[in-house]
């Protein structure tokens, strides 16, 4: 469904994706991992068009939407849902506006119909009765869930989750989890979750895509990935630092 | 050697170059979206209803001042009736429109970047990409369309009380006899006047909007970047005033002179 060949993005004299590929069948759920600063959330944003590469293709169902210009591109969004890694919620609207963001501008929808939508989409997330504040008045964990709504609430086919537990406390989290595992399985969502928490990527991942030094280093199921002889991987995976020398 | 000259003059002309696009996106968006109702009321009401004061302000004295400067000189030779007369054709064509233009451009050029620019580093324009929504149909249309409808009112508005105030001053203040000035300042000033004044305040609108949304959209990175871009917006929609101002009036008095 989505197909990324040869990408590379370089900003000022930092390449930072050097040749990216990986190809996300319809219905799987992808988990990316890989250092902080090592380019995954610039990925993503290649995914669904907002970034423009230096090179390479882009194939959504086969169209290179690198080659789309922004008003060709609204089309092929309306089928992807993205949590931002900030969540960037609207600071200017309601929780409840926030959401139904993409339903009231749709025009086919009732009042009624997208309050009762916010409301089921806000339980899920677990913050029912926060329609009526405003992103300023919520915490970054609540303001992540938000954001999670927002991107689930208009049925998209394609969702993309940038660190969707960070900031989140464990059971926040777990619950999170299994919310992203039911859209994908329920709803046949393709999930692409960018994740440092190893416990979410063994409970959301059929697949894992390790990128490292701009490109897809390893992939696997998340037991090959814990399991990995791979000197790179296993670091990883279990966390452990290089062992450089301290010099203080 | 002739490094820093060539980099700036690319950087002026890409700039120029990212400017003309986004305004042909207005356009063709204008002509092909459907405008949301709520949104241009929303930025009418801000940029037309909350600038009235700052701008009635600057209108009225104006006015005044202009008024007392023409009789100072005008009574020397005995043209005090003339003085009303000279106010109105001045305000209605040039102080007018000029003056509201600088001041939105100072409360509203401002506020559209710092606003614009804001949701770019916050990446909110990047969450309205992905929610189907284009930058220019959603946050730059309606800014544009509600600060060339605003302009112009705001610019009647403050010509006429810079002229009522002229009026207070003249009679009240410096004893100029009513009835005569009135009848003056009818004769003289032209529905031509009042024709370029509306036209140089549409222009002027189209400029404050188009370039305080412009630098919002590109705006540099982190708060010092929004500042920055707040800075020029207001800057640049100032010069770009002024000068069209002169180049206006050359024209249009050409092109009126046909009527
Ligand atoms: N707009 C930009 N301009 C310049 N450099 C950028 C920009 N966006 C990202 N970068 C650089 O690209 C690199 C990768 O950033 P990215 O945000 O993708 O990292 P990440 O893998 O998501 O990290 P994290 O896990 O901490 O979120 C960083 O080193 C960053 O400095
Ligand atoms: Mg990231």
């Amino acid at each position: 469904m989505i197909e990324v060949r040869q990408l590379r993005k370089r900003f000022g004299d930092q390449q930072v994706l050097d040749g990216v590929d990986l190809t996300i069948e319809q219905g799987e759920s992808l988990v990316i991992i890989g250092r902080s600063g090592g380019g995954k959330s610039v990925l993503l944003k290649h995914l669904v068009g907002l970034t423009h590469p230096d090179s390479g293709q882009v194939l959504v169902e086969g169209q290179d939407i690198a080659q789309l210009d922004e008003r060709e591109l609204l089309g092929v969004r309306r089928k992807f849902g993205m949590l931002f890694q900030s969540a960037a919620l609207f600071d200017s609207l309601t929780v409840e506006e926030n959401i139904a963001f993409v339903l009231a501008r749709e025009r086919n929808h009732t009042p009624e119909e997208i309050t009762r939508r916010v409301a089921e989409a806000l339980e899920m997330v677990d913050l029912p009765g926060t329609q009526k504040k405003k992103p300023a008045e919520l915490s970054g964990g609540m303001r992540k869930r938000v954001g999670l709504a927002r991107a689930i609430i208009y049925r998209p086919e394609v969702i993309f989750y940038d660190e969707p537990t960070t900031g989140l406390d464990p059971v926040v989290a777990d619950s999170i989890d299994k919310l992203i595992l039911r859209v994908c399985n329920r709803l046949r969502v393709t999930s692409i979750v960018v994740t440092h928490d190893m416990r979410s990527m063994q409970t959301v991942g059929r697949r894992v895509a390790m990128l490292h030094e701009g490109r897809i280093y390893a992939t696997g199921t998340p037991q090959e990935m814990m399991s990995s002889a791979d000197p790179v991987v296993s670091r990883f995976v279990r966390g452990i630092s290089d062992e450089k020398e301290h010099t203080f | 050697m002739l490094d820093l000259p060539v980099q700036i003059i690319r950087g002026v002309l890409a700039g120029l170059g990212r400017f003309s696009l986004m305004v042909m996106e207005v356009v063709r968006s204008l002509a092909t979206q459907r405008l949301s109702g709520r949104d241009l009321v929303a930025q009418m009401y801000f940029i037309g209803v909350k600038s009235q004061t700052v701008v009635l302000v600057t209108g009225a004295f104006t006015g005044m001042v202009l008024c007392a400067q023409t009789y100072f000189q005008f009574h020397k030779v005995k043209m005090d009736t003339a003085t009303l007369a000279v106010v109105s054709v001045s305000m209605c064509g040039e102080l007018g429109p000029v003056l509201t233009a600088l001041m939105v451009a100072g409360r509203v050029g401002a506020s559209m970047a710092a606003e614009l620019g804001t949701m770019k580093v916050t990446e909110q324009v990047d969450a309205l990409r992905t929610l189907a929504a284009h930058p220019i149909d959603y946050l730059v249309v309606p800014r544009v369309v509600a600060t060339v409808l605003a302009v112009p009112l705001l610019t009647a508005e403050s010509v006429a009380m810079g002229i009522l105030s002229a009026y207070l001053v003249g009679v009240h203040l410096l004893q100029i006899d009513p009835g005569y000035s009135v009848v003056n300042m009818l004769r003289f000033t032209d529905h031509r006047d009042v024709l370029m004044g509306f036209i140089k305040s549409l222009i002027f609108g189209g400029i404050i909007a188009t370039t305080g949304c412009y630098k919002g959209m590109h705006c540099g990175q982190g708060a010092e970047g929004v500042g920055h871009s707040t800075t020029e917006a207001v800057v640049y929609a100032s010069i770009a005033i002024l000068m069209s101002n002169f180049f206006l009036t050359l024209l249009l008095t050409r092109l009126l002179a046909l009527l």
